[in-house]
């Protein structure tokens, strides 16, 4: 009798549980299926049309923190000044990809605010970026030194995340 | 007047055309197939749309590459894996059946007939309560003897 008295209460507290992790799980964060696999085949000019934007083999020969941005772009303004920061600092390369932006739109950007990039590939069409597997900006990958995707984050790259996802995934994939 | 209604008209139905004249292909059996596979996938920025009925810029973008993929040969099967090598399964509106989504694909089943179970046994013991004749307590053993007394 007890126990009848209890069940549909036990049953209860399962879905809150259940509906309560769901809550905290956020539906605009989609898993890549590239994490782990490398690179993909792309290859973007530079912002003055030349070839010497951003290929694939580019990201060998150390870890590579890549920022999917445009100048249109409003949280990219938001995370700019930590890109900046994380430049000087230089703990770890980083490369830019303009996505559907005009080059001097993107120039005229990174000459008001500073250029955190060491490499910077442009992609008007989106195309790169759905080879990537972007569905918008800003979005931030880590690259180990074999060129393979090893992180991915969505949205805006916060002094937490850098700290708390990024730093120790840095020291796990090496120099 | 009956122009502006018209214009009006045109204005509020033209959210209905995701798919800009532009994008379709020449090939109606093509455009046809595109369609479908259209219907199939996710639009991921505004997330419970499909690619054939977003407006999002991105969702125009893998229209237009669907159509290019199945103008060089592509396969159904062939173009919607492209993007989900890309997307991971979430792009699919119909989730592949596999171990990870068994539950999603059972589960309203199981609740079913975990329902049904419950009914059943619910309704069984209801008949079997009423069928059991219940023998009566000295106390009302007593008292209907007292009403049988006074009335003879």
């Amino acid at each position: 009798m007890r126990a009848k008295f209890f069940l549909p209460l036990v049953l209860f507290a399962g879905l809150v549980a259940v509906f309560l992790f769901g809550l905290r799980l956020d539906p605009s964060r989609v898993p890549s299926p590239l994490l782990d696999r490398p690179v993909p085949a792309f290859a973007l000019p530079d912002l003055e049309g030349g070839e010497d934007g951003l290929k694939t083999a580019d990201f060998l020969g150390g870890p590579t923190l890549v920022n999917f941005f445009a100048s249109w772009c409003l949280p990219c303004l938001v995370e700019h000044p930590l890109l900046l920061r994380l430049g000087h600092e230089g703990r770890v390369r980083i490369f830019g990809v303009a996505y559907k932006d005009k080059p001097e739109d993107t120039a005229r950007w990174l000459a008001e605010r500073g250029n955190p990039y060491d490499r910077i590939g442009v992609d008007r069409t989106g195309r790169a970026a759905i080879e990537w597997g972007v569905y918008g900006v800003p979005e931030s990958y880590l690259v180990d030194g074999e060129g393979r995707i090893r992180w991915k984050h969505v949205g805006v790259l916060t002094p937490e995340v850098w700290e708390e996802d990024f730093l120790p995934r840095l020291e796990g994939v090496g120099k | 007047m009956k122009g502006f209604i018209v214009a009006l008209f045109l204005v509020l139905v033209w959210p209905a055309f995701a798919i800009g004249p532009d994008e379709m292909l020449e090939d109606p059996a093509l455009e046809a197939r595109a369609r479908e596979i259209g219907k199939e996938l996710r639009c991921l920025v505004c997330q419970n749309q499909s690619i054939d009925d977003s407006d999002a810029e991105l969702a125009r973008d893998l229209r237009v590459l669907i159509r290019e993929r199945l103008k060089r040969g592509d396969t159904n099967a062939e173009a919607i894996a492209f993007v989900v090598a890309r997307y991971g399964d979430y792009v699919l509106l119909r989730p592949p059946v596999k171990p990870s989504t068994y539950l999603l694909w059972l589960g309203p089943l199981l609740i079913l007939l975990a329902g049904g179970f419950g009914l059943g046994l619910y309704l069984r013991r209801r008949k079997q309560a009423a069928l059991e004749v219940q023998a009566l307590s000295p106390e009302e053993e007593r008292r209907i003897q007292n009403i049988l007394d006074r009335h003879r």
